[in-house]
């Protein structure tokens, strides 16, 4: 067992730190959280040249030949600095299943144009019942010649607002309601027929529904097989809520981090408020949750990286990273007082921002079910 | 013993839900989470004075009602239960009033008790500053001796209702070198005086409620002076077990609550409401329990103030338990809601009106606000299990 980082891994993720912290102070958040676009091209770019969008894919599709793992403490990053914009989306949720399911001629077409910045892709999936079950697809897709034809509602989009492409996750057997029927198409988010509404949200992100209205997508942009995607979709969900967890890491290690330097600065009573021995043991308790998620989020990265198949230790991971994080962050607002309470102080940043992962890719009791399963409950 | 309400309060609580009930059927205004305190409502403050609503408690020489605490939180807690946008009157009627009556002359309680009583003062809570906050009796806003005058210069912060007042309760140094506690005077004036200057801070939620309160040189008459000279820390102590005693540290969040339940009844998933699910069911039930104790600990804190005592430690007890269940609330109903949650209130789709995004953030402000839970606790230890000091 070894737990500490390559010389490499450490490399990349003090210039993941150096870059962040210089291009993202939080009042730059606050403007591209407030713009309608949600990032910024140019940053975008930026990364793009640095190499964070191929990081994890073969050279041959412009990539860098990086593994999840380097992805995750590059996520961790991301999630100190409160990174805004459709990285996670184009990369976790769009990159990585073309590169898992996709065929030749797909990961040729699309994987180069996400690794240069070209192309931003988001993953629609979770619909009105807001769940994470194969019950919950309803969008349809239904063959008609050489295409299939899209409609339904999709709701808590990511970045579809942006996005170049959408992975669509439909039914296209009406007659199954479960995990068979389902595909994952490949769809042009400019075609005719998509609307797209940006909702408001606690996070300040760019969560959409997207409406499909006939839409027309060409049967060459299924990825992976006809009604048997939901085998992939499982895989994605498991993927991302690791890569939240690893998001997670940052924001709650960044809110700790923050509370013990106040802790220490903020005077009451003549002494830091941090000699009492109440606010020591919130402190303690904080860094307790916090090394659990990130002991647990990085197994599974590596799992991940490794191809060790990981359904329980991802269903642990996430279920107490959001019950951590819920933790940590009201413990941080205690400590914090009344300045932590207002929209001008940074806290209020990381306090959004886990709640909204608490949710996003399943939620603790959504997890706990899925450990009683593999206990054999 | 006897947990029982008297025939006629039972009879107050229906009068006070029968006008609750009018009002929102004029439409007046819609019930939301913490309208005690961001709810300004100068008319509806009007009609509950008419009512005789305000100052129910105070003795009936001064104008009040001389009527029980019991029954005083009948008529919060229906306020609350109903969301009503009570801000304007809430610390008049709540604490400032009865700290005149306590401690005020002749003159003070002829002058300023009809106006709390008539729903014209809305008071606001100068105590806070910057560097002065668990530690309040190292508050650094001067009062210096002029004359006829006392001249103010310092800040405030955190000021509820800021922006609404215009009366303030300002507790500032008289003399810089007494010990702490024993140079501090309390004062009350109109912030209509010059050199006054109030200014927003916007909280978590993005709504304005409390505020910065700069003085510079602002010149009070000596009779704003309440009580007694340098002993203001000691009649502060006094009321804030009156500010940490009431149904809003339960039931501040209260029409989440309902919406809740509503909302958990109405949904559906998987063909069945969401509310016939077995967790949610045992969350929804929790928080009823939790609810339920409250109230009880709520109740006990007005009996100990009608048999004539301060409360305080009831208070403390009751403010701590109460303020984390709201917050328990808050997060149940985020919990409730998944992926909703995540919708702010003025966003499409958004659950239970936005409720319980709102409290979810709101309520991280509920511990610590009026004493935080740790001070709090710190009492309990001290004043009620006598435990030794390090
Ligand atoms: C929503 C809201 C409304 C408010 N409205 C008003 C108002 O109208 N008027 C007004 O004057 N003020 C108001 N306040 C201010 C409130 O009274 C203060 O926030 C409170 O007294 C705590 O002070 P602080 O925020 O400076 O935190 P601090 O006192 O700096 O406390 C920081 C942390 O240290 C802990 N701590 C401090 N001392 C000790 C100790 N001895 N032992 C253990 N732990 C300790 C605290 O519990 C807290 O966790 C409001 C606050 C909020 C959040």
């Amino acid at each position: 067992m070894d737990l500490a980082f390559s010389e490499e891994q450490e490399m990349l993720k003090k210039m993941a730190r150096d870059f962040l912290t210089d291009k993202f102070p939080k009042t730059a958040v606050k403007e591209i959280e407030e713009s309608e676009l949600g990032y910024s091209p140019e940053i975008w770019k930026e990364m793009a040249e640095l190499g964070w969008m191929g990081l994890v894919f073969p050279e041959e599709y412009g990539g860098a030949e990086m593994t999840f793992l380097d992805l995750a403490m590059l996520l961790e990053e991301m999630g100190r600095a409160c990174l805004p914009g459709p990285y996670f989306s184009t990369v976790v949720l769009g990159g990585l299943p073309i590169l898992d399911a996709g065929s030749e001629e797909q990961k040729q077409e699309y994987l180069p144009k996400i690794a240069n910045g070209e192309a931003i892709f988001t993953l629609a999936l979770t619909e009105s019942s807001a769940r994470y079950h194969a019950a919950a697809i309803e969008v349809k897709a239904a063959a008609d010649n050489d295409a299939y034809v899209l409609n339904g509602t999709k709701l808590f989009v990511p970045d579809a607002n942006v996005a170049d492409y959408m992975l669509v996750v439909a039914r296209t057997d009406e007659k199954s309601r479960g995990e068979d029927g389902i595909t994952i198409f490949i769809v042009d988010a400019k075609s005719p027929g998509i609307s797209c509404t940006v909702l408001k949200t606690i996070a300040n992100d760019k969560l959409c529904e997207v409406v499909f209205d006939q839409v027309r997508v060409p049967k060459g942009n299924i990825l992976g097989e006809l009604n048997q995607g939901w085998s992939e979709v499982k895989k994605i969900i498991e993927r991302a809520a690791v890569g939240k967890c690893c998001e997670m890491v940052g924001c709650i290690q960044q809110a700790l981090d923050m509370t013990v330097d106040y802790a220490k600065e903020r005077k009451q009573y003549d002494r830091p408020i941090g000699s009492f021995q109440v606010i020591q043991h919130y402190c303690v308790d904080m860094i307790t949750d916090v090394e659990g998620t990130r002991l647990s989020a990085y197994q599974t990265a590596w799992m991940i990286s490794e191809g060790l198949p990981c359904t329980q230790e991802v269903a642990i991971a996430k279920a107490w990273a959001g019950e951590a994080c819920q933790r940590v962050m009201a413990l941080a607002h205690q400590i914090h007082g009344a300045i932590g309470v207002t929209i001008d102080h940074d806290l209020q940043y990381y306090t959004r921002r886990a709640k909204a992962a608490e949710v996003t890719f399943g939620d603790a009791s959504f997890y706990r079910e899925i450990v009683a399963q593999e206990m054999g409950l | 013993m006897d947990f029982e309400l008297s025939e006629e309060q039972h009879k107050f609580r229906q009068e006070v839900r029968d006008f609750l009930e009018e009002e929102l059927k004029q439409g007046r205004w819609q019930p939301s989470c913490d309208a005690w305190i961001m709810g300004f409502d100068p008319a509806f403050t009007k009609r509950v004075a008419q009512r005789g609503w305000i100052g129910l408690t105070w003795p009936k020489e001064h104008g009040g009602q001389g009527r029980s605490f019991i029954d005083r939180l009948i008529l919060t807690e229906e306020m609350l239960r109903y969301g009503a946008p009570a801000a304007c009157h809430w610390f008049g009627d709540r604490q400032i009033g009865g700290a005149i009556v306590h401690y005020g002359t002749e003159e003070q309680k002829k002058e300023l008790l009809p106006m709390i009583l008539k729903g014209e003062a809305y008071v606001g809570l100068g105590m806070s500053e910057p560097d002065a906050g668990s530690d309040l009796a190292s508050l650094k806003t001067r009062a210096v001796e002029d004359g006829d005058y006392y001249v103010i210069d310092g800040q405030k912060t955190w000021t509820s209702g800021g922006s609404y007042m215009n009366w303030i309760y300002l507790v500032a140094r008289t003399d810089p070198d007494a010990l702490k506690h024993r140079g501090i005077s309390e004062f009350f004036f109109e912030t209509s005086l010059p050199g006054i200057n109030v200014v927003p801070i916007v909280d978590i939620t993005g709504g304005v409620h409390f505020n910065e309160v700069f003085f510079e040189n602002v010149r009070i008459p000596k009779k704003c002076l309440i009580g007694e000279k340098n002993r203001g820390f000691y009649q502060i102590l006094h009321q804030l077990d009156y500010e940490r005693s009431g149904m809003e540290r339960l039931m501040a969040n209260y029409p989440l609550f309902e919406a809740l339940i509503q909302y958990a009844k109405e949904t559906k998933r998987n063909g069945k409401p969401l509310s016939e699910e077995p967790v949610i069911r045992a969350k929804l039930a929790q928080l009823k329990i939790e609810l339920e104790i409250g109230r009880l600990h709520m109740y006990r804190v007005a009996v100990v103030m009608d048999e004539g005592r301060a409360p305080n430690w009831e208070s403390s007890m009751s403010k701590a338990y109460g303020t984390a269940f709201e917050q328990h609330l808050a997060s149940a109903a985020m919990e409730i809601a998944g992926l909703y949650g995540q919708l702010s209130p003025e966003s499409k789709w958004v659950p239970m009106l936005g409720m319980a995004y709102h409290s979810y953030l709101s309520s991280k402000g509920y511990s610590l606000q009026a004493g935080t839970s740790e001070i709090l606790k710190n009492i309990l230890a001290l004043r009620k299990l006598e435990l030794p000091t390090g």
